[in-house]
């Protein structure tokens, strides 16, 4: 049976993790290339890099870190941040990344969806999505959350489906940072309207709310989170053991 | 020397990493003459079926593959390149593969069931059908990394391992010297590593 995935976010400026953390035997906390591999090491399925950094010199920086890591962790890798054109997706992919992830921002323009699905295959181009509700309607959001687009959200992430994205990260920023657990509702919005894999972001504050999450909505495939890892407050090894005690499978 | 096989499909920066990091000497080579000179080949490979073999056939990479598997040198394809070590392929169409292994590529629409999703993608079990080489350093029930909307199917004869996906899906093949994983080993972690490791300690037969 095909294991629910537990996914680490790590946000990368300037050539360092943003939100770095105290890690028993872990010197360098904000070191991508340690991180990356304490991670790996610890139970990660798959791991995503979010380059929130908007220099030239950075994003060189950057992809620089990412064949590093990509050259010592063989894991699945997601890249996002800063891709807007078919050569973002040729800059990242020769670095060793796996998947790319193109933002709220980029659905404005489902042609590169629809290019890079062409170029690299479905399974390469992944969807994330910032959403909101908004009057009660689930919108999408770009800019980092900051700027409603005004589009309904199920609506778009099926057009986005369709033009070929293969995967579908789903952000509610309505939980995000809260920690009061993922956006149940919104999630399973988004599971019925659409037939690849969707990952949960948003709201995870602790190990139980990643057992409520593929028990509610059991056609989630991941969870991804970041503080709560980064933090240490939650280990992948326990939260692993206690998904597998509650019948939810996963890879040790 | 392991000859990674470069037709021009999909990114071998990954692949070539894990091979380094146990060690392996390997070259990336899409010159049939290197090839040739190779102690074993792995035929990587994402994309579509179509263009993968028409690429492996324009550039003369078939026959050498074919004629270097026959004579029994080690050879391994991975994800498509397992694929097209088959008879042939429905993906989009009809089309022929290398042969070397009995069997066919088949989509997985209509015969997983309808809740799950296509592509099969993410970390799946492996369940052992038969002994082979390929998994000596490893235990049935570990985990290795899948991405295919297509998979092979009729091949009961070569079949070492499948994993669970509302049917059992052909994880690897193995026929003689001639071996298949539909998985990802250089995406698979230890497990994945420790499978190449196999491959590359196997010599001509």
């Amino acid at each position: 049976m095909i294991t629910k995935r537990i996914i680490p976010c790590l946000d990368v400026k300037n050539g360092r993790v943003v939100k770095g953390v105290n890690f028993e035997g872990l010197n360098d906390v904000s070191d991508p290339v340690s991180l990356a591999k304490y991670y790996s090491d610890n139970g990660a399925d798959e791991l995503v890099f979010y380059d929130i950094t908007a220099s030239f010199e950075g994003r060189q920086l950057f992809t620089e870190i990412l064949t590093e890591v990509a050259s010592k962790i063989f894991i699945p890798l997601t890249v996002g941040g800063g891709i807007n054109t078919l050569e973002d997706f040729d800059r990242v992919l020769k670095c060793g990344a796996d998947k790319v992830s193109v933002n709220s921002g980029a659905i404005k323009n489902p042609d590169l969806i629809e290019a890079a699905a062409k170029k690299y295959g479905d399974q390469c181009v992944v969807l994330s999505a910032d959403i909101k509700r908004v009057d009660g309607k689930f919108t999408v959001f770009s800019k980092g959350g900051r700027e409603n687009t005004g589009m309904e959200a199920i609506e778009c992430i099926k057009r986005c489906v369709n033009n070929g994205a293969g995967e579908v990260v789903v952000n509610s920023i309505d939980t995000d940072g809260v920690k009061q657990g993922f956006d149940l509702q919104m999630l399973e919005a988004v599971c019925n309207a659409v037939k690849v894999p969707v990952i949960a972001s948003g709201g995870a504050g602790n190990i139980n709310h990643f057992t409520e999450l593929f028990n509610h909505v059991p056609r989630v495939s991941a969870g991804l989170a970041a503080s709560i890892f980064h933090f240490g407050e939650v280990k992948i090894s326990d939260l692993k053991n206690t998904l597998s005690s509650n019948n939810i499978t996963v890879r040790k | 020397m392991t000859a990674v096989v470069d037709y021009g499909v999909g990114n071998l920066f990954s692949l070539c990493s894990s091979l380094k990091a146990i060690g392996a000497e390997a070259t990336v080579t899409g010159d049939p003459e290197v090839i040739k000179k190779a102690d074993r080949i792995i035929l990587p490979g994402v994309g579509a079926f179509e263009d993968a073999a028409k690429k492996l056939r324009d550039s003369g990479i078939d026959s050498v593959i074919i004629e270097q598997a026959k004579a029994g040198v080690p050879l391994m394809g991975i994800c498509l390149g397992m694929q097209l070590l088959f008879e042939e392929s429905y993906e989009y169409g009809r089309h022929i593969g290398l042969g070397l292994i009995q069997g066919k590529v088949v989509g997985m629409k209509d015969r997983i069931p309808e809740e799950l999703d296509i592509p099969h993608m993410g970390w799946n079990a492996l369940k052992f059908h038969k002994a082979s080489p390929l998994f000596k350093y490893i235990n049935e029930g570990d985990c290795v990394y899948f991405v295919h909307s297509y998979f092979a199917d009729q091949c009961e004869g070569s079949l070492i391992a499948s994993a669970e996906y509302g049917i059992d899906l052909t994880a690897a093949v193995q026929e003689n010297n001639v071996f298949g994983c539909q998985f990802h080993p250089e995406k698979s972690g230890e497990v994945g590593l420790k499978i190449l490791k196999a491959f590359c300690e196997e010599g001509k037969k």
